[in-house]
């Protein structure tokens, strides 16, 4: 059978100044004077990436962050064109690489639903006739004829969901959407999209949700530094990316140098100290610090540092930010400092953490770090057994539990 | 008992490709199956242009009249400036509801692809639609502006000559060459040079007094001078637009030259505009 798409020998390539963002005539100008033109160099995001897609499966995207996830859809979704190789597909494409694309908050949601359907390449005569079906899935019939301004932020994912949900191409591709949202509508998404992969229709979805792309997609492929590093089963190539995590990670000196100092992403470096001292191994008990030093180009004036400790399987165990524990911060706009979380008690168990990094200022982030660090907790009694309970069944431990026995009769 | 149907093949369905994008390649299939997304960029600037605002579809009508008074009051009273044969009212408003057309228009388009990006870089569809999208939308208000000229054309008892059916048409797709061309260019340059940002208002304006729009171009004594004012492409339309209105005859070769500078700026316009669109992704 013929393949619903054909990846062959896909390649982008960047060219970076080094000098910063948009391009303005003055340098056009000045550039006409100077010797030499200023300073370029190729980037090539995507390598060779060759793989096909047979009819009915989904394909999982895996890699770290800037490994070419998101240059090899913006090349699927045609947004932008390969430099080299070809892409050839059958069927009707559609990509979701955001929730809402081309939403105003002056239209009302039913005018949303009208121009985001159409964004979204359907016609008009199908989103007249998915219509219904649409607000039912949305749950805001109340509010179709309320400008979109004045939903909240969850009523409007809902409504850009739904829209989406009602796209029938053979091929969809979707973008780690649902990294937003409540737990309920993240269920409802998953469902959704595994009813569009049982009809036989095909999905190709970036995540770093490792369970998702395992309960999606029958097939993964891993990316990594742009060339295509293994594909197969989710399971092996999922194995085989937290595995790959480990090695390239792992600093043992508890300091990780992010962004160089010219860089105009804010992160600069992060620092992990355990009871105080520098270093990437903690133990059960101690006090772990962790702390973010940014530098940004426009100063934060509501800084927000969220923090998710995850296990070897990237289940999340512990996600925080400040706000959810003493607010905002008390201060005039900042460019350059660090942010910390200290933890006076850690309760996570022996074993080895990711760690994702999200700095923020007000609602947005600013830059988010994903699996950006490991670090691994040692051992250590913390009770007067000095044993521990069992390592496979546990990832965190509470220190003091009362046990009690009593020999009276059980008395209702 | 029943023959089962065949399953869709694949061989069936739509096929695509993609690949390294040629800068000329121009795909008028493609813009045709995307041009009710066109209708909702363009309903979608409307709806939001008037929504908030008191007087809604009025402004449409309000700019050209209110600029019309002070053109007649100043210009054509004061400074008694000629109007090829017609009430000098007549003359401006006519003038100015295509030029209107033309500033708002370019000034949109200009502008469409910046305010657009977070829509580019999140989908794909021809880019084109965005800064057409805009000229249409400019489009939308001189329909609103030209049922207030017929009322003025009644009110100053003007004598029309029936060859409006051929001029009138001809007029407006003048202007609307000559708008989009220069708007899609001024879109993509502005995409990669936020330059443009500040030179596309004064340019606009600077062009309004380099337009016969409130004076006729007769009354420029500096005959090579005329030439350098037929560059402009909206010379044509306006002139063409005034036709049957007027006793003058036209300059042919004037018109000519404006015509040819309209139609050389639509093909600059759409060449530049399909060789950087690939890439307005990426920088956006």
């Amino acid at each position: 059978m013929l393949p619903v798409l054909e990846v062959k020998g896909v390649s982008k390539k960047f060219s970076i100044r080094h000098e910063s963002g948009y391009l303005s005539l003055r340098d056009r100008v000045t550039d006409l004077f100077k010797p030499a033109p200023s300073s370029r160099e190729d980037f090539w995001a995507l390598r060779d990436v060759s793989f096909d897609v047979q009819p009915g499966e989904s394909i999982g995207i895996i890699g770290k962050n800037g490994a070419g996830k998101s240059t090899l859809l913006k090349i699927l979704s045609k947004i932008t064109p390969p430099t080299q190789g070809r892409i050839i597909g059958r069927g009707r494409i559609a990509s979701l690489l955001e929730v809402g694309t081309g939403f105003h908050p002056e239209l009302t949601g039913r005018e949303n639903i009208f121009l985001n359907g159409s964004i979204l390449g359907m016609k008009r005569h199908e989103i007249t006739a998915r219509f219904d079906a649409i607000v039912d899935f949305a749950g805001t019939e109340r509010f179709l004829d309320t400008p979109l301004k004045h939903y909240s932020s969850g009523m409007q994912l809902r409504l850009a969901f739904a829209v989406a949900a009602f796209l029938e191409p053979e091929i969809l591709v979707i973008d780690e959407v649902l990294a937003v949202g409540d737990a309920e509508f993240q269920k409802k998404c998953i469902g959704k999209m595994e009813d569009v992969s049982r009809s036989g229709r095909t999905i190709l979805f970036v995540s770093h949700n490792m369970a998702a792309i395992q309960n999606l997609c029958t097939k993964s492929i891993l990316l990594q530094r742009g060339e295509l590093k293994a594909i197969g089963p989710s399971a092996d190539i999922v194995t085989q990316y937290l595995t790959s995590l480990d090695s390239q990670i792992l600093d043992t000196s508890g300091y990780i140098q992010v962004h160089p100092e010219e860089s105009n992403k804010p992160i600069r470096a992060i620092e992990v100290l355990c009871d105080g001292r520098r270093s990437a191994t903690a133990y059960m008990g101690c006090e772990l610090e962790i702390r973010i030093y940014f530098k940004a180009l426009e100063a934060l004036t509501n800084p927000v540092l969220g923090i998710i400790i995850k296990d070897l399987q990237s289940t999340p165990l512990i996600g925080v930010n400040n706000r959810h524990y003493t607010g905002n911060f008390e201060t005039t706009p900042i460019n350059n400092g660090f942010i910390s979380m200290k933890i006076p008690y850690l309760t996570l168990f022996e074993g080895m953490y990711h760690v994702d990094v999200h700095l923020g200022n007000e609602f947005k982030d600013i830059e988010v770090l994903q699996d950006c660090f490991q670090f691994t907790v040692e051992p250590i009694p913390f009770s007067s057994s000095g044993q521990l309970p069992l390592k496979s069944i546990n990832r965190m431990f509470i220190k003091d539990i009362t046990w009690i026995l009593n020999s009276s009769d059980h008395v209702e | 008992m029943r023959p089962v149907l065949p399953p869709r093949t694949l061989q069936e369905l739509h096929t695509f490709e993609i690949k390294p994008k040629k800068a000329f390649a121009f795909n008028f299939k493609e813009l045709v199956d995307y041009s009710e997304l066109l209708y909702f960029f363009a309903w979608r600037d409307i709806k939001v242009k008037y929504k908030q605002t008191v007087l809604g579809f009025l402004w449409a009508v309000l700019q050209p009249l209110l600029l019309m008074l002070i053109f007649t009051f100043f210009i054509g009273r004061a400074m008694q400036v000629s109007s090829d044969g017609m009430d000098y009212a007549v003359f401006a408003y006519s003038g100015l509801v295509l030029w209107l057309v033309f500033s708002s228009g370019v000034t949109n388009a200009a502008n469409s692809m910046v305010t657009n990006a977070a829509i580019i870089k999140k989908i794909y569809f021809p880019r084109l639609i965005i800064p057409v999208s805009a000229v249409v939308v400019a489009l939308f208000d001189f329909i609103m502006a030209f049922v207030i000229f017929i009322v003025i054309l009644l009110i100053f008892a003007t004598p029309i000559n029936l060859s409006l059916i051929y001029w009138w048409p001809l007029a407006l797709l003048l202007t609307i060459v000559g708008t989009v061309g220069p708007g899609c260019l001024l879109a993509a340059l502005n995409i990669k040079y936020r330059d443009f940002r500040y030179v596309v208002p004064f340019l606009i304006q600077a062009l309004l007094f380099l337009t016969p729009v409130i004076y006729p171009v007769s009354s420029i004594s500096l005959v090579w001078l005329r030439y350098v004012v037929a560059l402009n492409p909206m010379y044509a339309a306006i002139s063409v637009f005034r036709l049957p209105l007027s006793t003058v005859a036209p300059d042919w070769t004037l018109l000519v030259i404006s015509l040819s500078s309209g139609v050389l700026f639509f093909i600059i316009g759409l060449a530049y505009f399909r060789r950087t669109e690939n890439y307005f992704a990426d920088i956006a």
